[in-house]
């Protein structure tokens, strides 16, 4: 009946997960809880879980993004205490539970932290950006979300039934296989991603469209703002390779489930078929995260320093050449495999010609800041951290590339450092700067600056103190995923690095009551004008937060820095104020078909890993029948009065031309 | 002051190439949904393109089992060929009917398009299960792992096609050629001459080249 789970699934003899588990239990039900009894379950139904408004799903990514976050923080805490205490010891962790955390860590960090932090980031921004009301599909982008969270919520289920993957955050074969892993640590982790990666596929489609076909009146491709082209850019690696994870784990789940022989040891499978695949997926995943970071970057570096982006058609360039040229290096991550010479040659070539135009980028970014009046701001601060930071992971990369010397440290705890110097120097350290230069865009009001500022020199210092010694150790022989070691020349930096997590975890602390601070003093910090950085493009054109229609008018753009060009022209003709002829506006209806969808998504998704077919079909029909359903509503928008849309627009108007007359005047 | 400056900089044509084409504004809704489906195709492109890939490496590794020639039975394969390609005509044909809005010829065309899915299908489904009976199931070598997986994968799309072709038909039955009907008609008829696409692929790489002895 309830296929392979029966009560052995809970791990009652295991304290920490039974502990965590009960813990997040308790939050969640506090959570839902309070929502019901102060009675705003209605309103979050009808206005956030069932909403199709771009800049809601993309606030709900970003909130699902930041509670992984802790969840995967979490998980680093633990391995670096394991790792500076199991010197000639076990440490505090079993083998098979240090395993299962090292796995959860890089999976929830890249699929449920970093992929839907960027992604709510670009659907938040981006139809502003171009001057549109909406993104190409609303009610897919909520179906996308909430597949996210189906695939972060089965993540989590495993924590308290059954167990997570043992095998890495990529399940190399044959390990991955039935004969090695015979639990349903290895199915949990593929259902989620296979859930997940629908979700980002649709997200995908979705912006690519958004892009290439709704932008406003005059937005040329040259005129796009560069968080637009990354997005751009990013977005079509979504859709290149995002399909090939798909079909790898669809290969992996074949072996597991049918006996299938894609990757296994006998009958004529190819593991190394595996390697080739996941990291034809694997690399540019990496691309797909950190350009729309480059894209934060480049807007926040020009509206800080008060210039136009230096350099903007070869960023634009430079750009698209990394999203060609991501697809020509996966081989670099199993040099060791053995193909011989030339094809290690050729890739590791490919892999340093990458690091031509992500110089480019820098540069372009140390001209924008060069000769401008720079503020700096949190949102500056994490960026010029960035810069620092990030070609110091770079250089590495550029090492790691050069197949010789990989060989040595292929595997080893330098790579580790070296990753992690890439993606939190630069994509978390992008979607902070993001998270703190358009929060008051999204939410109306500013966020406390000395909070911001201590939480980004904590979690700067904080890097360095905990990364550098692993860079060392990795020199000293150290390989990854170690669960006890007897080296003694290790064991200071891995002390070393431990005290850097809780650097590390001081700045998450003070974004946390950096958040707090700012909610108790919002009318304080409140941003009336909906431009409070002086920006550039057109999302500082409409209120904070933008009315649902985003603008009462397509904005007609005549140039780069669409917006920064409308009040250099407002304020030399003075203003006009003639009213402007307010017209109806159609906005789609929300629709609980995400929601829903997601909800038989989760069912079915648990019956496969535990192989309840009765389940599996019944989830399966249920998420059809609510497509059909969905299909076959009568009224998909509505319509917002012309008088509605000028009582709305009014009130933003006249802070703005307040704005516009004081700047004049002096 | 600055601001004049950059002033200066953003009108239309800063480097002076020439003319400057502007951007008319957002696209309307009928392109915007084929273009994002068009998007969605290309990267069920790329799916079967990772199975088309493992079965290049695959498919010589019989491990003591059948080989291609010894399996495939060429009558099969064109039936299966001609149906799938009649059914990209009538499918056509059943896009022209929606176009002037004819339902007798609407109808016709999608029934004969779902009857001919349905052969492919059947004569699809007897093949694999006479392999199946045969001991040349998917777990008998990787070659079969590899086979099994493409071919089948193909047809679980036409599966998935043919469950949308009768949604479809029965959509047009109860709203009429409603403009957001229409849309998906394209997106379906897309969908479902992609497939021929794919199994013009597979017919060639698979049946044609393994068929060699």
């Amino acid at each position: 009946m309830l296929g392979k789970l029966n009560w052995s699934a809970i791990p009652l003899d295991q304290p920490i997960p039974l502990v965590a588990g009960a813990v997040v239990l308790v939050a969640i039900l506090g959570v839902l809880g309070w929502v019901v009894v102060k009675g705003h379950l209605p309103y979050l139904w009808r206005e956030w879980i069932t909403s199709v408004d771009h800049k809601r799903i993309g606030v709900m990514y970003i909130l699902l993004a930041s509670v992984m976050l802790l969840r995967g923080g979490s998980d680093a805490i633990m391995m670096r205490i394991q790792q500076a205490v199991a010197y000639q010891s076990q440490g505090y962790l079993p083998p098979e539970h240090y395993n299962q955390i090292f796995s959860a860590h890089g999976t929830i960090m890249i699929f449920f932290v970093a992929m839907p932090f960027v992604i709510g980031l670009m659907n938040l921004i981006v139809p502003l950006q171009l001057g549109v009301r909406d993104v190409a599909f609303p009610t897919l982008n909520s179906v996308g979300f909430w597949l996210t969270a189906t695939g972060a919520l089965l993540v989590n289920i495993s924590l308290v039934v059954g167990e997570f993957a043992r095998t890495g955050w990529l399940a190399f074969p044959p390990l991955s296989e039935l004969s090695y892993s015979p639990g349903v640590g290895v199915d949990y982790y593929a259902w989620s991603l296979q859930i997940s990666g629908v979700g980002t596929l649709v997200a995908g489609i979705n912006l690519v469209t958004t892009v290439l076909k709704l932008r406003t009146k005059g937005m040329n491709y040259l005129r796009m703002p560069m968080f637009c082209w990354t997005t751009l850019a990013s977005n079509l690696l979504i859709v290149a390779a995002f399909p090939i994870l798909t079909a790898t784990l669809a290969m992996l789940l074949l072996d597991r489930y049918l006996g299938f022989h894609f990757f296994t040891n006998e009958a004529g499978g190819n593991v190394m078929m595996f390697m080739n695949l996941i990291w034809a997926w694997g690399h540019p995943e990496v691309y797909i995260l950190v350009l729309p970071a480059f894209g934060i970057f480049s807007e926040v570096v020009s509206t800080f320093s008060g210039k136009a982006l230096f350099g903007y058609r070869s960023m634009v360039l430079a750009t698209m050449a990394i999203c060609v040229v991501s697809f020509m290096v996966w081989l670099h991550h199993f040099f060791t495999m053995g193909a011989g010479p030339n094809v290690n040659a050729i890739f590791g070539i490919a892999s340093m010609i990458i690091a031509i135009p992500t110089g480019v980028k820098i540069y372009n970014w140390l001209f924008t800041m060069y000769g401008g009046r720079i503020r700096f701001a949190t949102p500056m601060l994490w960026s010029v951290g960035f810069m620092v930071t990030f070609i110091i992971g770079g250089l590495t990369g550029v090492l790691l590339a050069v197949p010789p010397a990989d060989f040595i440290l292929h595997n080893s705890m330098f790579l580790v450092a070296h990753f992690h110097n890439v993606i939190i120097g630069g994509v978390l350290f992008g979607v902070f700067a993001g998270f703190e230069y358009w929060f008051p865009k999204a939410f109306g009001f500013r966020l406390d600056e000395r909070w911001g500022k201590a939480a980004f020199w904590f979690t700067f210092i904080g890097f360095f103190i905990t990364f550098m010694p692993l860079y060392i150790v990795g020199l000293l022989g150290m390989t990854r995923r170690m669960q006890h070691y007897d080296v003694a020349a290790w064991r200071p930096w891995m002390i070393v690095a431990a005290v850097g997590v809780a650097v590390l975890t001081i700045g998450v602390i003070c974004q946390i009551v950096q958040l707090v601070v700012s909610i108790r003093n919002r009318e304080a910090l409140r941003d009336r004008t909906g431009d409070p950085w002086d920006g550039r493009s057109l999302e500082w054109a409409t209120s904070s937060p933008p009315p649902v229609f985003n603008f009462a008018f397509n904005p007609d753009v005549r140039g780069e820095d669409a917006y920064w060009d409308m009040k250099a022209r407002a304020k030399q003709q003075s203003l006009a104020h003639e009213t402007p002829d307010y017209q109806d506006i159609e906005m789609p209806r929300n629709s609980p078909t995400g929601f829903v969808c997601a909800f038989f998504a989760t069912i079915m998704g648990f019956a496969l890993i535990w192989h309840i077919w009765w389940m599996v079909i019944l989830g399966g029909l249920g998420a059809w029948a609510t497509f059909v359903v969905f299909a076959w509503r009568d009224h998909d928008e509505y319509v917002i009065p012309a008088e509605e849309v000028a009582r709305i627009d009014r009130s933003n108007i006249q802070e703005r031309r307040n704005l516009v007359s004081m700047a004049g005047a002096v | 002051m600055a601001m004049t400056a950059t002033a200066g900089h953003a009108h239309a044509d800063p480097h002076h190439i020439g003319l400057v084409i502007e951007h008319p504004g957002p696209a309307p809704k009928r392109i915007v949904t084929a273009y994002g489906f068009w998007i969605f195709l290309l990267s069920d492109i790329v799916m079967f393109s990772c199975f088309f890939a493992a079965y290049a490496v695959l498919s010589g590794q019989t491990a003591g089992g059948p080989k291609g020639a010894e399996i495939f039975e060429q009558r099969n394969v064109a039936i299966e060929t001609v149906c799938l390609l009649l059914s990209s005509f009538t499918c056509g044909m059943a896009s022209i009917a929606a176009d002037v809005r004819n339902r007798f010829w609407f109808y016709l065309s999608m029934t004969v398009t779902c009857v001919l899915g349905l052969i492919f299908l059947v004569l699809e489904f007897r093949e694999f299960a006479d392999l199946i009976a045969r001991g040349y199931g998917p777990s008998r070598s990787a070659f079969l792992t590899a086979f099994f997986s493409l071919v089948g994968c193909h047809g679980l799309h036409v599966s998935a096609g043919v469950l949308w072709l009768l949604t479809m038909m029965a959509q047009v039955f109860a709203k009429g050629f409603r403009a957001d009907i229409l849309r998906r008609m394209t997106c379906f008829a897309l969908f479902w001459h992609a497939l021929d696409i794919v199994w013009v692929a597979v017919f060639s790489v698979v049946y044609l080249l393994g068929s060699a002895p």
